[in-house]
């Protein structure tokens, strides 16, 4: 009680503080505790990076396992069964524990810097949705050394396959599931409450820097759809363990209900993942290209359409379930309707691009590759649309290689972009260029090596989720698995690179970037612990 | 210059979050434990599960007590008031989800499942696999009644349940009454009208236990009869678990408002629990007509 | 013979990268291809023609857009002196490139909807198959001539495994294929025991999931006779990699000539169940039966895969009572992976593998299970 009212009194002595001030009031608590306890956003946006790292090396290893056993036909390494997990696990560990708290650290870090604010809404809960995480995906790792082993049954989990059929660990799996919903919707509500209460005067919306717009719209997708995720989980708990029927036939029920409930958060969830990545690359692109974003407010209602859309499109994954015609016709249309935002999108960066003075530091080269390699799966995704032919398409290699060129150039990229170009505000130090440029071209190499010809074996029929394939799919498969091991092991770099830039002292000016424009560049580098106490002057 | 955003209170260190995230996994892996457990481990289980229920208890009651001791202090600025008037705002619309996704599966079961399944419709060969089995809702007869036997009988909507309809409706107009009585400073009357609302709440409960017992013991009618009463249950029963939560904070309330805190201006706490047992009314008239009356 | 497989599979591989990077000597392997087939049907032939205008489509787009980023890299960098411009909007830019998108959109859906509709018209079919998905193999059940036979795969488990060389169609290869004759509209319904699984046949462009308890409909018209391999394409547990899926396209004549062979085996099956048979002779067919049947799930030692599947070597059940060991192959267990036995396996199977189980394994009870009595129990 007496700490706070002491926090509060050292907040009133600093009244006007000035926000360039690096010796602004208390700092950090010392020792692990400042971890455990914390309310500061840097710390919270800060961890939730960390664990993402760790996450995206562990669903990384696991994809490494995959592909070894794919380099090859037969069975080399490990029995169909726990190949299963793998695949599973994998999906799993990279979009819950990878892709999207990596944004949410970014949110945190960010967020309050780029509006002016002292820090997220609601402190406490900040820290809550955090530490849910390494408890939820430990007790999902923990399944692993269950008897009967860890999931198996995709990342998409349709019953009766994770339900009947499933292996004790299921029902942890629920649980880690639900869990992770909680930390989701805390994190979404706590963004969009920092959005739109914590801006200073002067920052209407119209004046968010795209990244915060872009997290504000998809805040409302997580809380929108991630409570539905936790209903079809639970649907499935009650029928593995109180003898409901909700997806068996046998008592009126139907497998397909799975689908659409799933599918309702899924869809929507891909683009909780895509939309945060638009905003880091529309803050990247006009600084390197010295040139106000193109078509600012297209690209809110972009951002909007997209989102709105993604809400009925979800049955574009179930084309080959059998729905009634007028059910396909009607997910078709919706489902290629949203090219036209995205096209947008990408049009607008273009033509920031156009007419710019480009410099292509590391941040500038992954925010290109993005543009690049994003289109290309979206463009592949747009292929999946076409109803007819994803009977094709549907459950190959060709769908692999769509949501990889999304998700990991795609997403994966954009993060390593917005960790170049904010690692020297988050450390005080300017990164290695060289060695971020060289992380950049075997990345870049990598991914294509590993995810473009799995277009050709998917187009030629191979199946995705097998351990083993008929022999016309080897070439292809080892080609990948080379891939993989390039891009994988490029990553060191990546850490390599990190770690270097905050024990290396290279000082950084406040802006960083000589095209940078934003709040977040008017404070030193490092940014103090507490920004923004006195809401900034915007005009 | 000097704005209200000054004084934005920004709590220092807390070991709250932690603590609760650990009760969290206690429970979540307390309840799987529970669930998949052998005989000589299942009671292992059941005290890792309890440990955690104690702790987040525990961790609840003493967060909200420290959250009403700042705002008591005066740390709170008005914005800081907004910020939880938009937190609650969203976690009910949360709420408001998790409710649409069962409501979607019985929609989804009713108007295109069923009828495949008896022989209607786009899908209407289904039936080839059960043969004779007839549409109907209620579904008394399952397509495959060895595996999920069927209600015998169903729960007749014009009494407990429209008993049920008019307690929670007429909870929240106390509800209502209450709050304007606290916001003219009619202290009296607001704990008169939220003691009758925390009244209306647990005679509302009980009768939601009568009807169930009824349906366990007389009525056949059960979590395992086939998709009726799997959707009766799961959209009953979390609304009945969300009564429950909303009955215990309105006894929170009484019990605060009874120790005289609250002001006519300030009460969010109030506010935000009014808001949620609105939004619980709202989802039993939709309960009461979709689950019980069509 | 460790320090030979990994120089192996170097070598194999600088060879397949060698092969990538040149793009043109024939592989190592069978040969391969980039794109999607073309398929036998009138449908799969329009799916095709389908798939490449979109591909082209994206390949004009993406040239024009990439191509004008690609320009402004190029000329539009500081090194080269650019200077930053200050335009930052243009109303009439936006439109257009929101309404051309839309065009181009509207111009796909016209034919892809054309596309559609024929498929999911299988009115007036010549003949009805049903298609049923299993754990891990497929039933075919002719619905006008009652002809019924399951299908599973025909890889030997040494090729899997690496102990002998895998040959031309691994992995793709059945015991029994499913017949159709060649210019005749045949209906699928397709539905599934178990879990969901999905029938495929790249060369039909038809691709359906079957989901346990309901009936989706697909259908096929084949123009050339032929053998068309497909496999099962939705996730389905443990061996889902390993259910494919052939189909032989015959002449009208021989078509029928195959059904008439179908219904004289059947007949023949039946009756050996008449005959006596001395423990060994059961023994012998139930080890078939018992490495095809169960040992994907229950493993050949008979010890199962804990957490998953029971063992059955020391089962009380198998130990136990026949009456009950019976019903449990028999019938199955419902909603478990243990699935009825009684119309995949004849009287004869049945009989051996369960004396096979109740023999194996060093727990021998001696006893034999007859296939006559089994052949009751089965009316
Ligand atoms: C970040 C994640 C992400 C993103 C952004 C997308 C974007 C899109 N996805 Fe993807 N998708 C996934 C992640 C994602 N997807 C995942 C994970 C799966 C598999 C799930 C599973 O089964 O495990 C999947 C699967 C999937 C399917 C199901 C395939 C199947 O299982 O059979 C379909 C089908 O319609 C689809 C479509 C699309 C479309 C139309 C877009 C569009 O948003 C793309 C729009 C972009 C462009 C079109 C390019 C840029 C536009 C222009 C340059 C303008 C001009 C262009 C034209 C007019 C053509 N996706
Ligand atoms: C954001 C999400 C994301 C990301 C980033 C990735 C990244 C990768 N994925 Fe994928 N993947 C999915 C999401 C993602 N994936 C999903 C949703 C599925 C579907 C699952 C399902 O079917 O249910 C899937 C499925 C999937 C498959 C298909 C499996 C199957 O159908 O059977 C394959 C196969 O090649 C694959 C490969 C890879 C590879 C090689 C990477 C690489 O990019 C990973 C590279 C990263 C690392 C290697 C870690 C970092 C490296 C280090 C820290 C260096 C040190 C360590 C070592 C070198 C060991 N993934
Ligand atoms: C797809 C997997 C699968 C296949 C194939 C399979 N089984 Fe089973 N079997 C199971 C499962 C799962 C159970 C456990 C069912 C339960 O939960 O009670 C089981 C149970 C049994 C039992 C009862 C064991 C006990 O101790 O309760 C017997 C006997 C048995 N199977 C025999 C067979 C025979 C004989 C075959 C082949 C002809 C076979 N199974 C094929 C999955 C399979
Ligand atoms: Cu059957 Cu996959
Ligand atoms: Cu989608």
């Amino acid at each position: 009680m007496s700490a706070t009212e002491q926090t509060v009194s050292a907040d009133m002595q600093h009244g006007e503080v000035n926000t360039q001030d690096t010796e602004h009031h208390h700092g950090p608590a010392k020792g692990f505790s400042r971890w455990l306890f914390t309310t500061n956003h840097k710390d919270i946006g800060s961890m939730y990076l960390w664990f993402s790292l760790a996450m995206f090396m562990t669903g990384g290893c696991m994809a490494l396992l995959i592909r070894m056993e794919l380099f090859q036909p037969g069975l080399q390494m490990m029995q169909p069964d726990f190949f299963n997990q793998m695949t599973t696990m994998h999906g799993l560990i990279m979009v819950f524990g990878a892709v999207m708290p990596a944004f949410v650290g970014l949110a945190n870090w960010m967020i309050p810097m780029m509006i002016g604010a002292p820090d997220m809404a609601l402190p406490r809960l900040n820290n809550w949705s955090f530490w849910i995480l390494p408890f939820a995906f430990s007790m999902m790792l923990f399944t692993l050394f269950m008897e009967g082993g860890a999931p198996n049954f995709g990342w998409t989990f349709y019953a009766p396959l994770s339900t009947t059929y499933a292996p004790p660990s299921v029902t942890f799996f629920i649980f880690a599931v639900h869990m992770m919903g909680i930390s989701s919707i805390m994190g979404a509500i706590n963004v969009i409450v920092t959005i739109l209460n914590m801006r200073p005067k002067g920052m209407v919306m119209m004046k968010l820097p795209l990244f915060v717009w872009t997290w504000l719209i998809t805040a409302f997708l997580l809380i929108l759809v991630m409570p539905v995720l936790a209903g079809v989980v639970t649907m499935m708990l009650m029928d593995i363990h109180f003898g409901t029927s909700f997806f068996s036939a046998a008592g009126g029920g139907d497998p397909v209900l799975f689908q659409h409930v799933f599918w309702f958060f899924g869809h929507p969830e891909v683009y909780i993942m895509i939309l945060p990545a638009f905003g880091v690359v529309s803050e990247i692109i006009p600084t390197f290209s010295r040139k106000k974003l193109f078509g600012y407010s297209s690209m809110v209602y972009a951002t909007s359409s997209i989102a709105f859309l993604s809400f009925i499109v979800w049955a574009h994954h179930m084309f080959t379930v059998g729905m009634p015609l007028a059910g396909e016709l009607f997910f078709m249309f919706a489902t290629m309707l949203i090219a036209v935002p995205t096209g947008v999108k990408v049009f607008n960066w273009v033509a920031t691009m156009f007419r710019g003075s480009m410099t292509f530091e590391t941040p500038m080269l992954f925010a290109i590759a993005f543009v690049v390699l994003f289109s290309i799966g979206g463009f592949s995704g747009l292929m999946l649309a076409i109803a007819p032919v994803d009977f094709q398409y549907h459950d190959t290699y060709f769908v692999v290689a769509h949501f990889h060129y999304v998700l990991v150039p795609g997403s994966v990229f954009s993060i390593m972009a917005a960790a170049y170009y904010w690692l020297p505000k988050w450390t005080g130090n300017y990164y290695n260029e060289k060695m971020g440029k060289l992380h950049f071209w075997l990345s870049f190499i990598g991914i294509n090596i590993t995810f473009f010809p799995m277009h050709f074996v998917g187009l030629a029929g191979m199946p995705r989720r097998i351990p083993d394939y008929a022999l016309q799919f080897a070439d292809f498969n080892a080609v990948s698995s080379v891939g993989a091991f390039i891009f994988g092991f490029s990553q060191l770099l990546f850490i390599y690179n990190i770690v270097s830039c905050i024990r290396t002292k290279n000082q950084a000016t406040p802006e960083v970037w000589e095209g940078a424009k934003g709040l977040e560049w008017t404070v030193p580098s490092p940014a103090p612990y507490h920004t923004f106490t006195t809401p900034p002057k915007v005009d | 210059m000097q704005t209200e955003h000054q004084e934005y209170y920004v709590p220092d260190q807390s070991y709250y979050p932690i603590l609760a995230s650990i009760a969290l996994f206690f429970m979540a892996f307390g309840s799987g434990a529970v669930l998949t457990a052998a005989e000589n481990t299942g009671d292992l289980a059941m005290l890792m599960l309890l440990i955690g229920f104690v702790m987040i208890l525990f961790i609840i009651i003493s967060w909200f007590s420290k959250v009403a001791a700042e705002s008591r202090q005066g740390l709170y600025s008005p914005q800081m008031d907004r910020s939880f008037r938009w937190g609650m705002g969203w976690f009910i619309s949360s709420e408001v989800m998790f409710f649409a996704a069962f409501f979607g599966a019985l929609f989804y079961i009713r108007v295109l499942a069923l009828p495949w399944l008896g022989g209607e419709g786009e899908k209407g060969v289904s039936n080839m696999l059960w043969e004779g089995f007839v549409n109907q809702w209620p579904l008394m007869t399952t397509p495959d009644p060895s595996q999920f036997k069927g209600p015998e009988k169903i729960v007749d909507p014009w009494h407990i349940p429209l008993l049920n309809t008019i307690l929670l409706v007429a909870s929240s107009v106390t509800l209502t009454f209450s709050h304007k009585a606290l916001k003219l400073n009619k202290r009296h009357w607001t704990s008169f009208w939220l003691a009758v609302t925390v009244v209306l709440g647990v005679t509302f409960l009980y009768y939601q236990v009568v009807e169930y017992h009824e349906a366990y013991t007389e009525l056949g009618l059960t979590l395992a009869s086939g998709i009726y009463g799997s959707t009766f249950f799961i959209l009953t029963g979390f609304h009945g678990f969300h009564v429950t939560l909303g009955t215990l904070m309105l006894i929170c309330i009484l019990v605060r408002v009874l120790e005289g805190e609250f002001s006519g201006k300030k009460h969010f706490a109030f506010e935000a629990i009014a808001w949620y047992w609105h939004f619980v009314d709202v989802v039993w008239v939709g309960l009461f007509i979709f689950v019980y009356i069509l | 013979m460790k320090r030979d497989l990994s120089s192996h599979i170097l070598l194999s591989f600088i060879k397949k990268l060698a092969v990538f990077l040149l793009f043109i000597a024939p592989s190592t392997y069978a040969d391969w291809q980039l794109n999607l087939r073309e398929g036998v049907t009138e449908i799969s032939r329009s799916v095709y023609s389908l798939h490449m205008i979109i591909f082209w489509i994206c390949v004009v787009i993406a040239v024009v857009v990439f191509g004008v980023m690609l320009w402004s890299v190029i000329y539009h960098r500081k090194s080269r002196g650019a200077k930053a411009q200050n335009f930052h909007e243009n109303v009439y830019v936006e439109i257009a490139w929101t309404i051309v998108p839309i065009l181009i959109l509207v111009g796909m859906a016209v034919p892809a909807t054309a596309t559609l509709k024929k498929m999911y018209d299988s009115s007036e079919s010549d003949i009805d198959i049903q298609v049923t998905g299993y754990q891990w193999k497929w039933r075919y059940q002719y619905l006008e001539s009652g002809v019924d036979f399951f299908s599973s795969l025909a890889t030997p488990i040494e090729q899997i495994q690496g102990e002998s060389e895998k040959t031309e169609n691994y992995l793709l290869e059945v015991d029994n294929p499913l017949v159709i004759p060649v210019g005749k509209k045949v209906r699928f319904l397709i539905t599934a025991n178990d879990v969901i699984h999905s029938w495929w046949v790249p060369d039909f462009a038809v691709k359906k999931d079957a989901i346990p308890g309901f009936i989706n409909e697909s259908w096929v018209k084949a123009e050339h006779t032929g053998i068309y391999r497909g496999q099962c394409a939705e996730l389905c547990g443990k061996d889902h990699g390993f259910m494919p899926i052939v189909v032989e396209v015959k002449s009208q004549e021989d078509y029928q000539l195959w059904l008439k062979d179908q219904q004289l085996a059947q007949a023949e099956k039946a009756k050996s169940a008449e005959k006596r048979w001395t423990l060994d002779e059961l023994m012998v067919t139930g080890k078939e039966v018992y490495m095809k049947s169960c040992a994907a799930c229950h493993q050949a030692n008979g010890e199962g895969v804990p957490g998953a599947f029971p063992a059955l070597k020391g089962s009380p059940l198998v130990q136990g009572d026949p009456g009950a060991h019976i019903d449990v192959v028999l019938n199955g267990k419902a909603g478990t992976a243990m699935q009825a036995f009684r119309d995949q396996l004849s009287a004869t199977e049945l009989a051996a593998v369960i004396t096979y189980e109740r023999n194996a394994w060093g727990d021998s009870l001696g006893d034999i299970i007859s296939p006559s009595q089994i052949a009751k129990l089965k009316q």
